[in-house]
């Protein structure tokens, strides 16, 4: 990265940089729990997706659910990760009123998958982040204390629900490569379709590690583990507040406790939840009710066969096959809806026209209604026909403008919408030659001016033109003819 | 026909199969016994006025097809019986009434037995004289304020009493060898991975396992072949073909190898269970088997090593135990209040101890030094016996060190009452099968037993052995039912 691109927080001419390291909680998709059949859908009532086993009765024992394995090992495989052919589930022993069987578990000395690596595309080249594990665990069901004044409710129906703790290596530098990474990673099982990567629902939270360093200094600095934070905005917010807050003790001599924080939203700050000496001790050990987690090269090669296109892949075979920039086609490949809808549109229209339509002008109207590309309210189908009108010239570009705005309102055929109104170009060399003579004649002493060598005005003989024809002159044929007349 | 309460299994499923008894009838008179036999304190809970309506509905459509005919049985109060309370002796449980059924227990239902009640044992199968449960002591029928052994202690005095006619228990460490011992009964704790663990209270996960405690071998074959089935909601369960072991019963042994482990010699062992070791092995000799003397070199080893497992899973199993969800709470200003007073009046002594040595030894800084190390340990110990199964067929040794003690003897001693378990949680240790059979009895007249270890899965090869010493030791207990009350 170019030195000018750095994040470095300054203090009296001294600058820190800032690390950061991810933890990121991802859901698997899957449609039962880790290690028990109930449900995993979201927004049920409380309580009603539970078993016995999620409930931790006595006597009651988890079996895996292979399907959540699967998952995990497509995800490492996605993030280019060492999967691991024999992995160990443990205890990880705590008391809380919504973790039901007192301890969660989860995979501690032997994860499922090993050291892999994410590409982030940032405007000024390429970074990589190095991923250092990947394990699976359960999610604890929630606790309520704001329904009943004076007791705490439980929910259990996210007890025991399949989560990939995905852990970075302390590669990160900057609020915006912690978005970049997030989305990325979010892309990346959204691709294999491994995580929904919803992070309003929960699917996706992430603990975030935070320390500085004074610029140049090789040794990290004591860091800050900052909890359960659920979006990318407050991520980026409490890595700034944590880092500021982490160089003013430095700024005044003072040390860095080693501790768990948590980020208040509302007034933009981290306060400690626990320090190192009340850390919990979690006395791991192998959980006892479970074998080891034993996977056969015949697996791993099964699910590699089943790996779609990945964004890093399509990218490169965007820009090769078609031509785009490395920024459209990042754009286009950074959610597999988006890329899916662009080569739904490509497969009967122009590349370039497509692009530009999708990434301006439809991005545009998702971004107004605040809706993702797959409630698009103009179809991959219609967006294609729309291009092919302005490709084979039926329509200029000014007008597709008009008549998507019309799309919009329940995706209407932009075909439709051109006949009815009387869009279509007027293309007739004749046609357009007697409006221009009309044009020429009702403003003689402007043909004047522009003999005289005032070349300005050929602009206001386009506009009035245009006007004529309603709009629908061809522009390259006023401009052509125009010249001719007025030149000649 | 001898008295119905003390036919064996054999004999009651076998007059049912020739009508020569109904369910009613023997399901009645095992109720009027039990009625009589309070003083024993076998029960926790009984099921008596629902085994009647089913032993009459038996009756009136039965299938004789079935191996356990109308036959009514009582269990631990460890496994989960669905509608009927289990409180796996503590006051943790006291309330608890499960919606579902151990896959163990399943088994017997479905082979036509009848839930006569819930027997009496040591909080969360702890200890080894039926003194940890909440619902109070066991006598053991074998001579009044006498231990019957646990953590079984109420199924083993429920046989001994004739109270039941066979019934199951939980092994963890010597659970049902060491009871059996104690009542003069047969009790086989099977390789781990044969009877599904779904549904059992847990103790020590990678320890339990239930089992089979009878009168007499031929019982004890027919029951463990109801029982042992892979169950896919154990994941520790293990797929493979189980014999017919009754079927497959058979007293000839001849030219079996028969290891004699002179580890098992421990200091201070009492003469008599020198003596009847010995007996064992000249009879075993009668029988035509090869005995050869063996190493088990890390017996020493296994007290210890048990005394960390064990309690580091159950510091763990037992924290599901949190007054939230089920079972006693006692109400808390907030949560860790909640907590501290439900599990301080919840649990009794015993689990607590066991708890916080658990919890002590999983703890960072001694986890090293202690969990893994035993786990090291007891990888050791399995090998010895692989070593030694290179070479022999099965191995005898003593049960227990001692026979049946006083109660309130060592209720004050816990490494005593801890050493009881010596020649039994090697066997958990390593996964093995051990049965306990009657041998002989000390000079106080009590029973003592006489255990056979086998390879894993080679349950059919230790019934067969005890079968054939059963038949020479000829052991006769001597219950002169002192507690019945009119």
């Amino acid at each position: 990265m170019s030195k000018n691109s750095e994040y470095l927080i300054e203090r009296e001419n001294k600058q820190y940089e800032v690390i950061i390291g991810l933890e990121v909680h991802a859901q698997v998709t899957s449609v039962s729990k880790l290690f028990s059949q109930s449900s995993t859908k979201f927004g049920a009532e409380p309580n009603t997706q539970v078993s016995l086993v999620d409930a931790a009765f006595p006597g009651m024992l988890p079996v895996i659910n292979e399907f959540c394995i699967e998952q995990a090992i497509k995800t490492g495989i996605g993030l280019k990760a060492k999967i691991n052919k024999k992995s160990v589930f443990d205890r990880k022993n705590y008391f809380y009123a919504d973790l039901p069987q007192g301890y969660q578990i989860s995979q501690y000395k032997y994860p499922i998958v090993g050291e892999g690596k994410v590409i982030l595309d940032m405007p000024n080249g390429q970074k990589e982040i190095g991923i250092e594990r990947l394990h699976l665990e359960q999610d604890a069901g929630k606790s309520i204390h704001d329904i009943d004044p004076n007791n705490t409710l439980v929910d259990l129906n996210r007890s025991g629900v399949a989560l990939m703790e995905i852990v970075s290596k302390p590669d990160l530098r900057s609020p915006d490569e912690v978005n970049v990474y997030i989305k990325k990673l979010r892309s990346i099982m959204r691709y294999l379709g491994t995580c929904d990567g919803n992070m309003q629902e929960g699917s996706l939270r992430a603990d975030v590690n935070v320390s500085v360093r004074l610029k140049g200094e090789t040794e990290f600095g004591t860091r800050c583990e900052i909890k359960n934070v659920n979006s990318i905005k407050f991520m980026q917010m409490a890595i700034t507040s944590e880092a500021n807050r982490q160089i003013d003790l430095l700024e005044e001599g003072k040390e860095i406790d080693q501790e768990t924080r948590l980020f208040d939203t509302k007034r933009n700050e981290t306060r400690s939840m626990r320090s190192k000496e009340d850390a919990h001790d979690y006395r791991y050990f192998p959980d006892p009710d479970l074998l080891p987690l034993e996977i056969s090269q015949e697996l791993i090669e099964k699910i590699k066969s089943d790996i779609p296109e990945l964004p890093d892949e399509k990218k490169k075979r965007f820009i090769d096959k078609f031509n785009l920039s490395p920024y459209e086609a990042t754009i286009l490949v950074s959610d597999i809806e988006t890329s899916n809808f662009f080569e739904e549109v490509i497969k009967n229209s122009d590349v370039k026209l497509a692009t530009n339509w999708i990434t301006g002008e439809l991005f545009a109207v998702l971004n107004e209604k605040n809706l993702e590309i797959s409630q698009s309210p103009v179809s991959a189908k219609n967006l294609s026909k729309l291009i092919n009108l302005i490709k084979d010239g039926t329509i200029s570009g000014k007008i597709a403008k008009t008549v998507f705005e019309q799309m919009i309102d329940g995706d209407q055929d932009p075909l439709i919408i051109v006949k009815e109104k009387g869009l279509k170009q007027e293309s007739d060399p004749k046609a357009i030659e007697e409006l221009i003579n009309k044009v020429i004649e009702n403003n003689s002493d402007k043909v004047a001016e522009y003999k005289s060598g005032k070349d300005k005005l050929f602009g206001f003989f386009v506009g009035q033109a245009m006007k004529e024809s309603k709009g629908k002159g061809n522009p390259q044929l006023i401009n052509k003819i125009l010249k001719e007349k007025l030149n000649g | 026909m001898s008295d119905i309460t003390s036919q064996s299994l054999f004999e009651l499923t076998s007059n049912v199969k020739e009508k020569k008894l109904s369910s009613g009838e023997i399901t009645k008179a095992f109720i009027d016994r039990a009625e009589k036999s309070k003083k024993l304190n076998v029960y926790v809970t009984d099921n008596f006025e629902k085994a009647i309506d089913q032993s009459k509905k038996f009756d009136s459509n039965p299938n004789f097809d079935l191996k356990l005919p109308g036959i009514p049985i009582a269990v631990k109060d460890l496994f989960c019986t669905n509608g009927v309370r289990t409180t796996a002796g503590s006051k943790i449980l006291d309330n608890f009434v499960p919606t579902y059924e151990s896959t163990v227990t399943q088994n017997l239902w479905s082979q036509g037995a009848i839930l006569l009640g819930k027997l009496n044992c040591d909080e969360f199968a702890m200890g080894s004289s039926n003194e940890t449960s909440f619902f109070g002591n066991v006598q053991n029928p074998v001579g009044e304020n006498l231990v019957p052994g646990g953590s079984s202690g109420g199924s083993s005095a429920a046989v001994a009493a004739n109270l039941t006619p066979v019934t199951i228990g939980t092994d963890t460490g010597g659970s049902i060898r060491q009871p059996a011992s104690f009542t003069g009964t047969v009790g086989l704790k099977p390789t781990y991975g044969s009877c599904s663990r779904y549904g059992i209270v847990a103790f020590a996960s990678s320890l339990d396992q239930a089992g089979p405690m009878t009168k007499n071998v031929r019982d004890c074959s027919m029951l463990l072949e109801v029982i042992s089935s892979f169950d896919q909601k154990d994941s520790t369960s293990i797929d493979y073909k189980r014999n017919c072991y009754s079927k497959e019963l058979s007293k000839d042994i001849k030219g079996k190898k028969i290891g004699i482990p002179k580890e098992y010699r421990v200091d201070n062992m009492p003469d008599e269970i020198e003596q009847l070791w010995k007996n064992g092995i000249s009879h075993a000799k009668d029988c035509g088997a090869e005995i050869i003397d063996i190493s088990l070199p890390h017996t020493n080893y296994a007290l210890p090593t048990y005394y960390i497992v064990a309690p580091a899973e159950a510091s763990s199993n037992l924290a599901r135990y949190d007054g939230v969800k089920y079972g006693f709470r006692s109400p808390g200003q907030n949560l860790i209040e909640m907590y501290e007073k439900t599990r301080s009046e919840g649990f009794g002594d015993e689990v607590k101890r066991r708890i916080m040595i658990g919890t002590y030894v999983l703890s960072s800084g001694y986890y090293d030094a202690y969990y893994l190390k035993a786990q090291k340990v007891r990888k050791l110990i399995k090998k010895d016996f692989d070593d030694a199964f290179s070479k022999v067929d099965a191995i005898l040794t003593p049960s227990t060190p001692s026979s049946a003690f006083k109660i309130g003897e060592k209720t004050n001693d816990p490494v005593s009452m801890y050493l009881n378990d010596i020649f039994t949680v090697p066997i958990n240790l390593a996964g093995l099968p051990g049965i306990s059979i009657p041998a002989g009895k000390d000079k106080n007249n009590y029973p003592l037993g006489l255990q056979v270890i086998g390879k894993p899965f080679d349950e059919q090869n230790i019934l067969n052995i005890s079968y054939a010493l059963e038949d020479k030791i000829n052991f006769k207990n001597d219950i002169s039912d002192w507690w019945l009350s009119e």
